[in-house]
């Protein structure tokens, strides 16, 4: 049991931060706007968050800062690509190099890690819940948000006037914009939206799974987030299953190894990438579910 | 009058004082303030104090190993950099095939294998400051488990590990290491969750052959112990940090740089330890009892003084074959092939 405990709270930890940047990820491409740049996001989010907290001493702060720093680099992207309708390739593979440029610049002179008791606990009274209750709240606030976020944007994907808009911008953004829909802005907002999770998530990092700041230290988690989105075929349920699956996937290994199991450590770092190829080989090409409109420059 | 004193002003001091040798060091990954690079900056920290204005230093940090290596290399050399120091294993092609392009500059490439006539290589014998902590381990473990943080599999990890378990059996004989690859010397977030792990699998002890202060951080918030690795980590892990194998690069870049200037400079591979000083180990923090100091300090000095080879058999593989004769050591040149696991890493060893 304090095993299996253990590996939910694991689990838990490594899902978050691809939860976060995929959710936000999600609602970028269902507006039509590919972002490739979370891992210079994530980078962004969470150099700028660790300098603010360790110099504030609020953990809140790092986390709102790692979130406002990510989105407002996040809405050049968007002006860059939806009002210049550059090319979003181009463009969001420059803003991975951008954002982990200006990160290493803003943590160059950061501490080497939090002054002591900035941190962020649980709830107490959620953190009782049987199963999952510990791994989702008692660790730390973030990860219960996370499933929550998904959750809640499960819940008004496809039935509120806002998820209907989102669908609409990404899939027929002519017909949209008929019916009155200002595309330009709500795909922005997603884009911005999209920016604020990948910051957060990168502030995770930084601030709470380990709390330093070192850079390069996402470690290609931007990369497995956006895979993450196609694996999920653009919905937030199977986004929310598939983060998890990472995240024990990638705890598996670890196990795995530590317990003397004669397996590759390289094959078992390939199993969330061959999991994300499996699924895309299993999913049919009409039931796919990418916006139809995604990362077509609008109007064209 | 006037032109002799012209000349005292402005020549007499150029042709007293020679231009600075202009030393180069590429580094693998950011100073920071602990781990492999900041070990290396401080070795450099050294020579600007030991050589004072008879050398010039550059370092250029957080340097891919690839194409971009090879870039910055050949940007050094060609700015003047006569001593050139690349410190990461993967510098190893890039820094050859600059030595090519450039006959008079010498270089020198940390933990490789591959000389040419300008190009010398270095290394330390972490796998000494290993055997000692592993001596340290096997007396305070309580769990009898101790997690170990791996990071490639090449030789230099192997020797670590063979090393530490040759020690962690002297003192403990029934203890087994519980080992997670994470495929990078250097990723805080995977070192973390490694340590994690080890935790959650009973772990009472953390080591790491990894760069950055994760997993000592780590062990530090469950309450646990750890080792360092590379410099004093004790700052990320007061109560958790027990000692570190270090490396002090110091001695021997300023003896380098002198031999450059003094024009005595050949192509050499030194592999120095605790012998002459280059491997060390950070100072011991309250909670290692005085017997095991004590112990520590014998092993030591009979490594120093050569009595004590970490590496002597009977060492078995995980299989159980016997892959080192009883009292033999395997030469610097075996130590250098290395590619095995010893009895005792696993569920089912020891």
């Amino acid at each position: 049991m304090v095993l299996e405990s253990a590996l939910l709270d694991a689990t838990a930890r490594s899902a978050t931060p691809l939860l976060l940047a995929g959710a936000g990820e999600l609602v970028c491409e269902r507006a039509g706007v590919l972002n490739l740049g979370l891992e210079g996001l994530m980078l962004m989010g969470a150099a700028s968050g660790f300098v603010v907290a360790s110099a504030s001493g609020s953990m809140a702060l790092g986390l709102a800062t790692a979130a406002g720093a990510a989105a407002g680099l996040a809405l050049l992207y968007g002006l860059l690509t939806i009002h210049a309708a550059l090319n979003q390739v181009a463009c969001g593979l420059g803003f991975v190099m951008l954002g982990a440029g200006l990160a290493t610049v803003i943590g160059r002179d950061a501490p080497g890690q939090l002054p002591a008791g900035v941190s962020l606990g649980g709830i107490p009274w959620l953190e009782r819940l049987p199963g999952v209750g510990h791994a989702l709240f008692g660790q730390d606030v973030i990860a219960g948000f996370a499933v929550a976020l998904v959750l809640i944007m499960a819940l008004f994907w496809r039935s509120s006037k806002l998820g209907l808009w989102l669908h609409a911008a990404g899939d027929a953004p002519d017909a949209a914009r008929a019916m009155g829909v200002p595309v330009r802005l709500v795909r922005l907002m997603a884009v911005a939206f999209g920016g604020a999770m990948s910051g957060l998530s990168g502030g995770y990092l930084s601030l709470i799974y380990t709390p330093m700041w070192q850079e390069g230290m996402t470690a290609n988690r931007g990369w497995i987030a956006l895979a993450l989105v196609v694996f999920a075929g653009w919905r937030p349920v199977p986004l929310l299953l598939g983060a998890y699956l990472f995240g024990a996937l990638g705890k598996a290994k670890e196990f795995a190894q530590a317990l003397g199991l004669a397996i590759s450590p390289y094959a078992l770092d390939a199993l969330p990438y061959l999991a994300t190829i499996a699924v895309l080989a299993m999913l049919s090409r009409n039931r796919f579910g990418a916006p139809r409109a995604l990362a077509r420059p609008w109007p064209s | 009058m006037m032109k002799v004193l012209l000349f005292l002003v402005f020549c007499l001091p150029g042709l007293v004082r020679a231009e600075p040798l202009k030393i180069g060091f590429v580094y693998v990954g950011p100073i920071g303030n602990a781990g492999w690079t900041y070990a290396h900056d401080q070795g450099r920290l050294a020579v600007e104090r030991a050589l004072g204005d008879r050398v010039r230093t550059t370092y250029v940090d957080s340097v891919h190993e690839g194409p971009e290596a090879e870039r910055i290399i050949q940007q050094l050399a060609r700015s003047g950099h006569k001593l050139i120091f690349t410190t990461s294993l993967g510098f190893m092609n890039p820094t050859l095939n600059v030595a090519r392009q450039f006959p008079d500059v010498v270089f020198e490439h940390a933990t490789g294998d591959r000389r040419a006539r300008n190009v010398g290589t270095y290394n330390a014998r972490f796998y000494e400051g290993r055997y000692l902590t592993g001596l340290i381990a096997g007396k305070m473990t309580k769990s009898g488990i101790i997690g170990y943080v791996g990071s490639l599999p090449v030789p230099e990890v192997y020797q670590g590990l063979i090393a530490f378990v040759q020690g962690l059996h002297k003192t403990n004989p029934k203890a087994t290491v519980r080992l997670i690859w994470i495929n990078s010397w250097y990723d805080a977030a995977k070192e973390r969750e490694a340590a994690e792990t080890l935790i959650a699998l009973g772990a009472d002890i953390i080591t790491q052959h990894t760069d950055s202060p994760a997993p000592v951080q780590a062990a530090e918030s469950h309450g646990i112990y750890a080792f360092g690795y590379d410099s004093d980590m004790s700052a990320f892990g007061p109560k958790a940090h027990l000692t570190a194998t270090i490396e002090e690069w110091g001695p021997f870049y300023t003896q380098r740089a002198q031999e450059v200037m003094n024009h005595t400079w050949t192509s050499r591979d030194v592999w120095g330890g605790l012998a002459s000083g280059m491997v060390k180990l950070a100072p011991f923090s309250d909670a290692v009892p005085q017997a095991v100091r004590s112990l520590v300090d014998e092993a030591r000095a009979a490594i120093i003084s050569g009595k004590l080879h970490p590496m002597t058999g009977p060492i078995k593989d995980q299989k159980g074959v016997l892959r080192i004769k009883k009292d033999e050591t395997p030469d610097d040149a075996a130590l250098k092939r290395l590619n095995w696991l010893p009895q005792g890493v696993g569920a089912t060893g020891g």
